[in-house]
């Protein structure tokens, strides 16, 4: 399976990302799976004349590839002309470039939030970067390619989102299609592939015991809960960032910093200061996704009232403070 | 005379392309050019002051912990408040990890892979460097992705994970390091440690850090196995030790408490003191960038406003220079400028150069991962790692900080608890500047006249392009 990478209005992020790919190194992985590079932009040998040529190949269908992947947003601007980004030694806007390639692909792939949604790119108040997804424009179908785009193998653009991806999320899936094939089904309705998008970033979290008993931080660097008041997502945000490592063992949340829920349309500009919590009469606004607010409410004023002391005490330092209690056997 | 247009100039970080006047086979101006514009300085106006944290990593994926750290020291500026001691280790050790595994990626898959191409077919030493570093399928990339991975697993366990962490916060650091994580840490930057001295460099950290002159450095790598001796043997058959020289006018903010910061010339004479760094000497000049013209400002005062169609305009990118001249920055930099022998020595002796850029890469690798033992042997499980950030409701600040690349500089200020202003100067904006209002070109564009251009001319133009490890998406933010 032959890959066409490009690199449109993002920091590259997403590429540094994959190649801290596990456990085998990356190039082991892909090659065993035997997937290949037509070109990359930060890995490849072409540069200048020899990969323009090779670009200008697979946009004129003469020379073939599989799976089109591109990283970073689309920036249109200013007035449509695509200037804000010219492919290099080319002359010609990276859109036009994208346009061209996505219509000989056999699969189109966005890779990260910038591609599927249009990320902080899109984000500055008017969006003067005219920036957009593939074929999402934040939330909204559209985007570059258009709503009703479909690549030849017959799927819309597979939104393989994050801010940046985890490594695991592009190579699992690029073994999926190439091994079994990918399907409509396989992808939820922001088209993100359900291999890492069915979970909640939730799950798995090592703040659950916290979460239960609704001990939260208060403050950087605290222990408990960070949802009730340093802004954590994670009860809404489709990952599986606490199941799936990243960088061997951490995630957002082991890092002790809030899930931003960078995998989800929109997450860039959330109307509330990121590492805090909106509430209104001191409720969270932005409560679980699968939760009716006054179970909600009722469960956390029974759970505040029953969290054990080692808990509440916990929740607000940033070292265990009280050690489990151990129990002599037969006792 | 012809003009020569190279581009997609790739394996960089970003987008580059490069305009050349050829005259007779030789490079006789340059123009270099970002050809992406981001804009994230307007993105951040009238966002809450803090929100800075999450959003300037994403300026770039290569530096995000850099950026991070810049914004971070600008909100710490702005409010007065201090790190603990276990913060600004946690600090240390995170950009430390970002801006040396920086170091390995540029060497591994941005640098080396040009001595495999098929011009230097009949040097000595082609078979076995083309084997080891071609592009993708070269022996040395899993091997050097393994070591890279595995480095930075420290960031798993200190910030959560990498690129784009939330855990630099102005106070310190929001992970507070348990005394299991410790001992893993440990281990891990062991692990490192032997692939830097067996594979890369073939010898001890300690004993290539005492390295102090080229000289030395000559006796060292004769004859020695590493992928670093490989690169020094093809280096000095190809000259490269006398290509590529800019201004020589070197810029570093500083690093970690290990490398003093300051601005220094070889024409100081070897063993001069350094000039003290005077940050209100820095302004950006924007005659060449497509944005509206206006007098050189400093960044305090900058402003960032499209002009897509100016007529003089060349690229994104704008001019930074200090005291009105031009100055580069980046590992070399650092490493002149804090006074190290073997840079100094290479400096002085050839101007900068590819091959002194990396080996002053190699300096950073084997003097920084002992200060990193150190560091978090020094780390005190159950100590505060955070204090807390209270901001003025209005205010200023400047965070200046050293990405693997050279300086990193953010200006900010905010009122009402909003950000009116953010002004950033990446390390790539130094050295990929274009010419300026007086007509001085940037650094990379001095340092690529003279050089061999054309259809049967060596690489030397991409040697001396990547000795700088660019990073155009930090450049146009
Ligand atoms: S910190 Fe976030 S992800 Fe973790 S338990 Fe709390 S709400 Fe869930
Ligand atoms: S935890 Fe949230 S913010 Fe962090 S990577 Fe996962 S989805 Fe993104």
């Amino acid at each position: 399976m032959k890959l066409l990478w490009l690199q449109s209005g993002g920091c590259g992020g997403c590429t540094q990302s994959l190649l801290c790919a596990e456990p085998r190194p990356l190039f082991d992985e892909l090659r065993d799976a035997g997937i290949e590079f037509v070109w990359h932009p930060a890995l490849s040998l072409e540069s200048g004349d020899a990969a323009l040529q090779i670009l200008e190949d697979c946009a004129e269908g003469r020379l073939s590839f599989d799976v089109l992947c591109i990283e970073g947003a689309m920036l249109r601007g200013p007035n449509g002309s695509g200037k804000f980004h010219l492919m290099a030694g080319s002359g010609r806007p990276m859109t036009e470039w994208v346009e061209r390639l996505a219509r000989h692909a056999r699969w189109v792939f966005a890779i990260g939030s910038c591609t599927a949604y249009g990320g902080f790119s899109a984000s500055t108040p008017g969006n003067p970067l005219e920036a957009c997804g593939l074929q999402f424009d934040t939330d909204e179908p559209g985007g570059l390619l258009g709503k009703g785009f479909q690549s030849n193998g017959g799927l819309p653009v597979v939104n393989i989102a994050g801010c940046p991806v985890h490594p695991g999320w592009v190579v699992d899936t690029l073994e999926k299609l190439a091994f079994e094939g990918l399907a409509a089904s396989d992808l939820d309705a922001y088209g993100r592939p359900l291999l890492y998008a069915d979970q909640l970033v939730h799950h798995g979290c090592s703040r659950n015991e916290f979460y239960e008993f609704k001990a939260s931080a208060e403050k950087q660097s605290d222990l408990g809960c960070l949802m009730e008041n340093l802004g954590c997502k994670g009860t809404q945000a489709h990952a599986d960032c606490n199941i799936r490592p990243w960088n061997g063992s951490g995630s957002c949340l082991r890092g002790g910093f809030a899930c931003i829920a960078c995998t989800e349309p929109g997450f860039e500009a959330p109307g509330h200061p990121f590492q805090e919590t909106p509430k209104l009469a001191g409720i969270p606004i932005g409560l679980p996704t699968d939760m009716p607010k006054a179970w909600f409410v009722a469960l956390a004023a029974l759970s505040k009232s029953a969290t054990p002391k080692r808990v509440r005490e916990n929740a607000v330092v940033d070292h265990p403070v009280i050690r489990p209690a151990v129990k002599k056997a037969g006792k | 005379m012809k003009r020569v247009l190279v581009g997609p100039f790739n394996r960089v970080e970003g987008d580059l392309e490069v305009s050349l006047d050829v005259d007779a086979g030789q490079v006789v101006a340059a123009r270099v050019n970002s050809p992406l514009f981001r804009g994230f300085e307007q993105l951040l106006v009238g966002r809450v002051a803090q929100d800075a944290l999450a959003i300037v990593p994403r300026i770039c994926g290569i530096c995000s912990i850099a950026q991070s750290a810049a914004a971070a020291a600008a909100l710490a500026s702005a409010s007065g408040v201090q790190m603990p001691a276990n913060g600004k280790l946690a600090q240390s050790l995170i950009l430390a990890t970002e801006n040396l595994a920086d170091h390995l990626t540029h060497f591994y898959l941005f640098f080396m892979p040009d001595f495999a191409r098929a011009s230097y077919v009949d040097r000595s030493w082609y078979p076995d460097v083309a084997s080891r570093f071609a592009a993708i399928k070269g022996s040395a990339a899993p091997a050097a992705l393994g070591a890279r991975a595995g480095f930075f697993k420290l960031i798993g366990f200190l910030a959560g994970r990498w690129p784009h962490s939330l855990a630099l916060q102005p106070g310190g650091s929001t992970k507070a390091m348990t005394a299991a994580e410790r001992i893993r840490v440990l281990a891990l930057l062991r692990e490192f440690r032997g692939f830097l001295e067996t594979t890369l460099l073939g010898g001890s950290l300690e004993q290539f850090s005492a390295l102090a002159s080229e000289s030395a450095l000559r006796d060292w790598a004769a004859g020695r196995a590493g992928d670093f001796p490989a690169f020094l043997n093809a280096a000095y058959d190809l000259r490269l030790e006398s290509v590529g020289r800019a201004k020589d006018l070197f810029l570093s903010y500083g690093a970690y408490d290990l490398f003093a910061g300051g601005v220094w010339s070889p024409e100081y004479g070897e063993t001069a003191a350094v000039d003290r760094l005077d940050p209100a000497k820095i302004a950006e000049d924007v005659s060449h960038a497509w944005l509206a013209q206006g007098e050189p400002l400093p960044p305090a005062l900058g402003e960032t406003v499209v002009d897509a169609n100016k007529a003089a305009a060349y690229t994104w990118c704008k001019a930074p220079r200090y005291a009105g001249q031009v100055a580069e920055t980046g590992a070399l930099a650092r490493q002149v400028v804090a006074g190290q022998p073997l840079a100094r020595d290479l400096v002085c002796r050839h101007g900068a150069s590819v091959t002194a850029r990396v080996v002053a890469r190699m300096i950073e690798l084997a003097t920084v991962v002992p200060a990193m033992e150190h560091w978090v042997k020094a780390i005190v499980p159950g100590d505060p790692f955070c204090n807390q950030l209270v901001l003025p409701d209005s205010g200023e600040g400047v965070g200046l900080v050293e990405a693997a690349r050279g300086s990193l500089g953010h200006w900010l200020s905010f009122r009402r608890g909003r950000i009116d202003r953010y002004q950033i100067i990446a390390p790539t904006t130094w050295n990929f500047s274009p010419h300026d209002g007086s007509g001085q070109p940037g650094p990379l564009e001095q340092a690529l006249i003279g050089l061999p251009a054309g259809e049967e001319a060596a690489p030397t133009i991409q040697h001396v392009v990547r000795s700088f490890d660019p990073c155009m998406v930090c450049t146009v933010h």
